[in-house]
């Protein structure tokens, strides 16, 4: 979408870098990580493990710090977390003691919010970013519509520990779409639920995303999921971890879509081909090898 | 199909439980009752449950069991809450921040090696010999262990609680305040919980050594006197307020924190 020349994207990663000490040794993660997300669009970024995908989100996030190079949202660097790129975890992310309705509203309660609420407060923390935030009346409503776009109406009191860990996701990602961010970043959202539950989810976060507008970056190990929910996937390659290709991914639009297509031979051949690359870049193929010689070696009693 | 009970972390049912609970409570009790009954040991030594019942209700008619009970209970609840009331927010902020961590941590580790009933003396030089000196023993006994467990009940809320409130815009104080507070609260409720039986041990500590009252000045008197069923009926009562409490505390945790005890 757009020309070269205005910045129409709105995520840039810069060169990012990222050295750590682990145990005395310094330990390379990333090295030299460029890409663009355009705004609206889909972004998943897969590879092997240890090829440092989740820290690349969390410096995404803020919620670690580059060594090298710098993240820009809307052409503007970025220095730690904020509401305008809120996160979906794996798991153990909700608030145990509150109910699902105040799980999602946890943000309304929070300063950044509140002083946006009454124009009589004393000049600060009017919202930094154009377009984030959410608050007094519309934040209320805006929950209680979420809580029906996701299905937990009826659970609306329920507390997390009385949910399934589908349900828990749902809540999390509402919580997160709450405050309207700039890009929600959601590291391997899915990958604590069982087959038929992620095949729910998917579903429905294209459906929920497609209301939304917004902007994603979602890491994952599963590459069906990503070229099933994407519209690019990056693939990253350890040993540091470095962008080693990305897919734009051509399948119908978000809403045509159906758990069928995972079986189309188009969509088949581009999953085959992404996995292809996260073999060759990863270790597993030298396992392999050594398996073949072990086995050749006539140890069967 | 019936299931072994011997299975290893097999299930047990509630009732069953319960008999087995009461069934131990009583073969200690015949026990005791045989090994006295039968003459093995100098009553002396051991008293008989009779014996011990019997002084029991002559110390509660005299009125003194009551007021000595009751003088041990204020002075351990006093010393006791004056821990938790510093330990708590301290505790909350060396959890919070590594800083504050660094510049605690040392000295608390020290300090909590400190041994408490050596610290009578100078303690007595201090403050005297009123209902102060009893409670802070038991301060000293109790406030550096209360603060690095509530500190650690701290460092356990789940990083992903914390990390969510960050990407939701929170600032530092208010994740103190509606994370960090609110998640380890059912722990930190435990760790008092635990703390108040040890601030038992040190209150004991305190009567025997500085005091006119209490259950634990009454068992040193009946030491005195060689009145080893007075001891055992302190030891008894301060067991069963002890487990009174304990139990009231749990009962009251199941109550507030419904939540607590499962992961989300």
């Amino acid at each position: 979408m757009g020309g070269g020349e205005v910045v129409s994207e709105k995520l840039a990663a810069r060169a990012l870098g990222k050295r750590f000490d682990a145990g005395g040794r310094t330990v390379e993660a990333l090295a030299d990580v460029s890409f663009d997300v355009a705004a609206g669009e889909f972004v998943a970024i897969v590879g092997a493990s240890g090829c440092g995908k989740s820290t690349l989100l969390r410096i995404i996030a803020g919620l670690e710090s580059a060594t090298t190079g710098e993240v820009l949202v809307d052409g503007r660097g970025v220095v730690g977390p904020d509401r305008d790129r809120a996160m979906v975890f794996q798991d153990y992310s909700l608030y145990p003691w509150l109910t699902v309705l105040d799980n999602i509203r946890f943000s309304l309660n929070l300063r950044v919010n509140r002083s946006a609420k009454s124009g009589g407060a004393p000049g600060v923390a009017v919202p930094s970013i154009a377009g984030s935030g959410v608050a007094g009346q519309g934040g209320e409503e805006r929950a209680l519509l979420l809580l029906e776009l996701m299905g937990l109406e009826k659970v609306r009191n329920a507390h997390p520990h009385q949910l399934s860990g589908g349900m828990r996701q749902r809540v999390a990602i509402a919580r997160a779409l709450l405050a309207k961010p700039q890009l929600l970043l959601m590291d391997e959202p899915f990958g604590a639920l069982d087959a038929q539950t992620r095949e729910v989810m998917h579903d429905l976060i294209l459906h929920i995303l497609a209301l939304e507008q917004r902007t994603i970056l979602f890491v994952t190990h599963d590459v069906e999921e990503a070229v099933y929910l994407a519209d690019r996937v990056i693939v990253l390659a350890p040993g540091p971890g470095h962008v080693d290709s990305i897919w734009r991914i051509t399948l119908p639009p978000a809403l045509e879509r159906t758990q069928d297509l995972k079986l189309s031979p188009q969509f088949l051949a581009i999953e085959s081909d992404i996995l292809g690359r996260i073999r060759a870049t990863s270790g597993l193929q030298s396992d392999l090898e050594a398996l073949r010689r072990l086995t050749a070696r006539e140890m069967i009693l | 199909m019936k299931h072994s009970l011997w299975v290893v972390r097999g299930p047990l049912s509630r009732r069953l439980y319960l008999l087995i609970a009461t069934l131990s409570f009583c073969l200690w009790i015949a026990v005791w009752w045989a090994v006295t009954a039968l003459e093995l040991v100098d009553p002396l030594f051991l008293p008989g449950p009779g014996a011990v019942l019997r002084r029991s209700l002559g110390w509660l008619m005299d009125g003194s069991l009551l007021s000595d009970a009751g003088i041990s209970v204020f002075r351990v609840t006093a010393g006791f809450l004056l821990s938790a009331v510093m330990a708590l927010p301290l505790g909350l902020v060396i959890g919070a921040y590594r800083p504050v961590r660094a510049f605690f941590e040392p000295l608390l580790e020290f300090a909590r090696y400190l041994p408490a009933v050596a610290f009578v003396p100078v303690v007595l030089l201090w403050v005297g010999i009123g209902e102060s000196s009893k409670i802070m023993v038991i301060w000293i006994g109790t406030f550096f262990q209360m603060v690095i467990m509530l500190s650690e009940d701290v460092t356990r809320v789940p990083l992903p609680q914390i990390e969510a409130a960050r990407t939701l815009g929170a600032g530092g104080g208010e994740i103190v305040a509606r994370v960090l507070l609110r998640s380890s609260m059912p722990a930190m409720f435990d760790t008092l919980r635990i703390t108040l039986g040890w601030a038992w041990t040190y209150l004991v500590v305190a009567e025997l050594v500085a005091a006119n009252s209490g259950l634990g000045y009454a068992i040193l008197k009946a030491q005195r006197f060689l009145q080893t069923d007075r001891i055992f009926v302190g030891i008894i009562v301060i067991g069963l307020i002890g487990l009174g409490t304990d139990q009231l505390l749990r009962f009251i945790h199941r109550r507030i924190f419904p939540w607590a005890g499962a992961r989300s």
